[in-house]
């Protein structure tokens, strides 16, 4: 019976596990709750993403009202992926999460703050589960709200811009998605999914249709940091604490881009958001433009923290590119660049919360010498690194086989060229940060700096380990992201 | 095509397009947030307007063949103006720390505070 | 044990080391001890796989599946086991003279020094027994990262922008072109395989295998073609031991290997010679052959010298893989042999010169052949080898490579061959001569500390160093007389 409503407890278990969190007052208690709660969310999701791999697509309706009248849930092997993806972030950062965050915090917010997680959790989950686009918009705005949130909690005052930044952008894209649904809802009458690209169907060459589907895509490239409408990443994740950025990086965007392959191959189809309208044709040349130039920007960043979030948003960049690409190997490529991108980048960023922890800043300055002092986690960066570059035995290396692959069978040579070129330029910001940390000798606040607690260095390296793991053996995740692109392709009207 | 039927989108666009220049061209954080309410509320309006049926009354059951207007937009709303209040308020909230940490809300004055630090 | 165990071991071996020298680390004599032990059954190993190859039984062993379709995998061919025996024997060479010259120049962090290049060991055999494009790749990459620890090791400004080079040029050739080859080669061909009569045939037309053909060349810059070569000499850098096996042996080597390997299995010898792909690669190896040995007599410094001699030398290899006429083949997979001994005594010799009389600088080293005669000797040898003199080993990679040439109808390279000859006895012969037949310097010429000045007399390198760079001359005169055996075994691949 249990099992039966796994798609809705996935959702219900940290939505009511957050206020018990604000209950328990002593920080060390909020947090092992937490934990525990993370934990259960992620055995759950694998539970999940084993029905759907043995058993195919699971619909679950709330309160066993049917569709379309009811909101229902619905989980496929592309959101079983993703929701397996970030119950996993989630539970290993809030592993890593207690020393980071009892020293960037005040003792007092603590609770609060794995309140704020824990609900976020809940958003991103939701989102991703569910087969309403107003439940989702619901739950993006749950999440959204208490990113808000967390990012503010940063010791940083910056922090705080940053925050009132994403979120006047946030709303404004969460926005234009309720115009577009209101819009679709206009045309279909229906806030279903399925029925939705059913219903769609005969109306999709009227005007309302054609601005809906702008609306959608803008507001829902807002929010998973498409250039150019990616201006308020860089701040956001580097201002934020450091267990906040590892979480965001890996899972906001990601969902968000989930959302959209979830709308523009599921509901639109793509007979008309690409053939009709060539959204490909908007998607590569920004996709594109987004690597180069972000990554040509982290290059001149000092705070390392800035140049691994210009990195997200050329990565993101990748991803729009295998979307656009319209083929069952374009989207296995953004599906496992979005599983090998977050467990990377998480590792990346958990290892400069450590650097934090111990030297109070993450600037390229005062990080001389590190590697002597700080070797484990110098060497968990180092591995995060060699997989933004796509060095073969790493997962970056998996992404970029199919990113090619998907452009060559399509025939796009001069894509395929700009893929790789594009990993080259991170190389240079990559080096850069090894030759500081090794080939200097620990100065200044390095030279007083140890290692990092045991609590931290061994979430961070069950991370950078999966980035060999899946680099060296790829056939789950390809396999499973396969499953996910062939079902997209497919489309949701039946 | 000025027909008076669509004047309800009418004035969604313009309180649409109020709103978000606002938002755009606002130095001050709170001004800002008005104009995001400004924003958020126009869609409501574009919602609830056409919910409206032509001879509709309000969906309370009242005898065979009565036309109803659509609850569903309504419904939809409440839960969109609650999502507004909320961000309403964490915008106010953070707006608030920030005066606290900088001593103003003045967009250009916080900027070249965190450009000189 | 079982040939696939015997690849498996010695893959692992060197691999295995590395933590035991990271934990011996503290007590050197143990340390270089277990380096030397490794080295010797690693070889031990690789050579158990010799009789199999011989009798045309090419051990294999596939390990997983990296990606659905493709797996790491291996397959011993005679290519492959070449090099393999090469790479490997000639570790053990290197350890011990690394020994000497870590503890004569009085180096630091020697630990971290042993580790890498144990790894690297391990990279170039992946790179040797490769069955498939993606398992070449993968070491391929390993063998770059790998080595570049080693080729900062001094961590001087100088050494790190070294560094930057090599890792810059080596890195964006072979993200840029060789892995789109090896993409495009997966997505024409529909495998990675490397196959006896190459797998393209048919697959991508002619004007296309063109630009194929220049993405793989280009892109394996290990091989140095011209204009990719600037990290050779950037890589100089490095401590002699480094530049001896890695930049005269491992490292060039498993470029120039990767370059026959996939003329031969992925392109395949007719293809190459119906469509006639690979001339413009002639040239360009043959105008490498040239321009780098006319470099390297601008060059007063001994290792620069050497480093553009190796940039010709490996030209002359992939000129023989252009060539795809079963002499040229065969001359080229010769040469990987002759030219590593060659070359490697060569360095050695920079290496002994370097830490006996700190002497770097060809216009130094007058009258140096008083004081390090068993050196100078073994130079000699080493040279008249890469001139390609008999009685030594390079006359017969040379003379497959001339015949091939001929084979071929493209006439002009037998002329490039004869000028390189000449060249080559341009930049090296003079060493030697300068070391025997001028006097020495007088003694205010001001570089190095009083006490080193002239030593009259004998004050040769550390015996650690000397007995490896004699073993690896008479390696030199040993493999023209046993030139045979090598073309046997090689002589399959061009069936």
């Amino acid at each position: 019976m249990f099992l039966q409503h796994l798609p809705i407890l996935q959702i219900i278990v940290p939505l009511m596990a957050a206020p018990v969190c604000v209950l328990l007052r002593r920080r060390e208690r909020s947090w092992a709750f937490a934990l525990l709660v993370s934990w259960v969310v992620f055995a759950m999701s694998v539970l999940l993403l084993q029905r759907v791999l043995l058993e195919g697509t699971i619909i679950y309706s709330l309160g066993s009202w049917p569709a379309p009248w009811g909101i229902e849930y619905r989980i496929d092997a592309v959101n079983a992926f993703v929701v397996f993806l970030v119950a996993l972030i989630g539970a290993v950062v809030l592993l890593y999460a207690p020393r980071s965050v009892f020293s960037e915090l005040p003792e007092v917010r603590c609770n609060l703050f794995f309140t704020a997680y824990l609900l976020c959790l809940t958003g991103l989950m939701g989102m991703a589960t569910t087969g309403d686009v107003f439940n989702l918009f619901v739950f993006l705005e749950i999440s959204s709200l208490t990113s808000y949130a967390l990012i503010a909690s940063g010791p940083d005052r910056r922090a705080l811009r940053a925050s009132y930044q994403y979120l006047v952008m946030g709303t404004v894209g969460a926005t234009f998605y309720v115009i577009g649904v209101g819009l679709l809802y206009m045309m279909t009458g229906t806030l279903n999914m399925v029925d939705l690209a059913e219903r769609l169907q005969p109306v999709l060459m009227t005007r309302t249709v054609l601005a809906a589907f702008a609306f959608l895509v803008v507001g829902i490239s807002l929010k998973l940091a498409l250039f150019p409408l990616h201006l308020w990443l860089p701040n956001a994740y580097a201002y934020a604490p450091s267990v906040v950025t590892a979480f965001l990086a890996a899972t906001a965007t990601k969902v968000s881009i989930y959302v959209f392959v979830r709308f523009f191959y599921g509901i639109f189809g793509t007979a008309y958001a690409f053939d009709t309208l060539s959204l490909g044709g908007f998607l590569v040349p920004l996709g594109l433009a987004g690597i180069f130039v972000a990554s040509l920007v982290a290059v001149f960043q000092t705070n390392i923290k800035r140049m691994l979030a210009y990195s997200s948003i050329a990565q993101v960049g990748y991803m729009m590119v295998g979307v656009g690409l319209v083929s069952v190997s374009g989207l296995t490529a953004t599906l496992v660049h979005l599983f090998n991108h977050a467990v990377m980048k998480c590792a990346l960023f958990l290892a400069m919360g450590c650097f934090i922890l111990r030297l109070g800043s993450c600037e390229l300055e005062d990080l001389r010498g590190i590697g002597k002092r700080m070797p484990v986690t110098m060497a968990a960066f180092v591995a995060g690194g060699l997989s933004l570059i796509g060095v073969p035995l790493t997962v970056g290396f998996i992404s970029k086989w199919y990113l090619v692959l998907g452009a060559l069978e399509r025939g796009w040579w001069p894509v395929a060229v700009l893929i790789l070129l594009g990993s080259l330029i991170a190389v240079v910001y990559v080096w850069r940060v090894v030759e500081v940390a090794y080939f200097h000798e620990p100065t200044g606040k390095t030279a007083a700096a140890t290692e990092a607690p045991l609590s931290m260095l061994i979430p961070m390296w069950l991370l950078a380990g999966a980035t060999f793991y899946f680099g060296i053996s790829a056939t789950f995740t390809s396999g499973v992201a396969r499953r996910g692109a062939e079902v997209l392709m497919a489309g949701l009207a039946p | 095509m000025i027909t008076v039927g669509l004047l309800n989108y009418w004035v969604v666009v313009v309180l649409m397009m109020v709103g978000f220049y606002i938002v755009m061209a606002s130095r001050n954080l709170i001004k800002k947030m008005v104009g995001l309410s400004l924003f958020q509320t126009s869609v409501f309006i574009l919602y609830i307007t056409m919910g409206k049926i032509s001879g509709g009354t309000a969906p309370i059951l009242a005898g065979p063949g009565t036309t109803y207007s659509n609850p569903l937009p309504h419904v939809l709303i409440l839960t969109a103006i609650v999502v507004g209040v909320a961000t309403t308020a964490l915008g106010m909230a953070i707006i608030v720390r920030i005066k606290e940490a900088y001593g103003t809300i003045e967009e250009d004055e916080i900027r070249s505070m965190d450009a000189n630090s | 044990m079982s040939p696939e165990t015997s690849i498996l071991v010695s893959l692992l071996l060197p691999l295995a080391t590395c933590p035991v020298i990271g934990l011996v680390g503290s007590r050197p004599n143990v340390r270089d001890a277990i380096s030397f032990i490794a080295g010797l059954l690693t070889f031990g190993t690789v050579l158990t796989l010799l009789p199999h190859v011989q009798l045309g039984v090419y051990p294999a062993l596939s390990l997983f599946e990296i990606l659905p379709g493709v797996s790491l995998a291996f397959r011993v061919e005679p290519l492959g086991m070449i090099f393999g025996l090469v790479a490997s024997g000639l570790w053990i060479v290197t350890g011990v003279y690394g020994v000497g010259y870590m503890r004569g120049h009085h180096e630091v962090d020697q630990t971290r020094f042993f580790f890498f290049f144990a790894f690297a060991i391990t990279a170039a055999l992946g790179v040797a027994y490769a069955a498939n494009l993606l398992t070449l790749f993968v070491f391929y990459e390993l063998l770059t990262l790998s080595t570049y620890p080693l080729v900062t090791h001094a961590r001087t400004p100088e050494a790190l922008r070294g560094g930057r080079i090599y890792l810059g040029i080596l890195l964006s050739t072979s993200v840029a072109f060789l892995l789109l080859a090896v993409l495009w080669t997966y997505f024409a061909a529909g495998t990675l395989d490397f196959t006896p009569g190459g797998i393209l045939a048919g697959k991508v037309d002619t004007p296309a295998l063109y630009v194929l053909l220049g993405l793989f060349a280009f892109g394996t810059g290990k091989a140095a073609l011209m204009p990719f070569h600037r990290w050779l000499p950037a890589a100089m850098v490095a401590p002699t031991p480094v530049s001896a096996l890695l930049h005269a042996v491992a490292v060039v080597k498993a470029g120039v290997f990767t370059v026959l390997k996939v003329l031969v299995y992925v392109f395949g010898i007719d293809l190459l010679r119906d469509t006639g792909a690979s001339v413009w690669l002639m040239y360009v190896a043959g105008g490498t052959v040239l321009m780098a040995s006319l470099v390297a007599m601008t060059k007063d410094n001994l290792k620069a010298r050497l480093a553009y001699s190796t940039i010709s030398q490996l030209s002359y290899i992939v000129l023989g893989a252009a060539l795809a006429t079963p002499a040229a083949i065969l001359g080229g997979g010769m040469h990987i042999v002759m030219h590593a001994f060659g070359k490697i005594t060569l360095f050695f010799c920079a290496g002994a010169i370097n830490v006996a009389l700190h002497k770097t600088e060809i216009s130094d080293m007058r009258g140096i052949g008083r004081q390090m005669p068993f050196t100078m000797f073994a130079f000699i040898i080493g040279s008249l080898s890469v001139i390609g003199v008999p009685p030594m080993g390079g006359s017969w990679s040379k003379w497959y490579l001339a015949l091939g040439a001929v084979d071929s109808g493209q006439l002009v390279f037998v002329g490039v061959l004869m000028v390189s000859s000449l060249l080559n006895i341009a930049y090296l012969m003079p060493v030697p001569i300068r070391a025997f037949f001028s006097t020495p310097a007088p003694a205010s010429t001001g570089h190095g500390d009083g006490s080193h000045q002239d030593h009259e007399g004998l004050h040769e390198a550390p015996l650690l160093m000397v007995v490896p760079l004699l073993f690896t001359a008479l390696g030199c005169i040993v493999l023209f007389f046993f030139a045979g055996p090598v073309y046997r075994l090689l002589e399959p691949i061009v069936h």
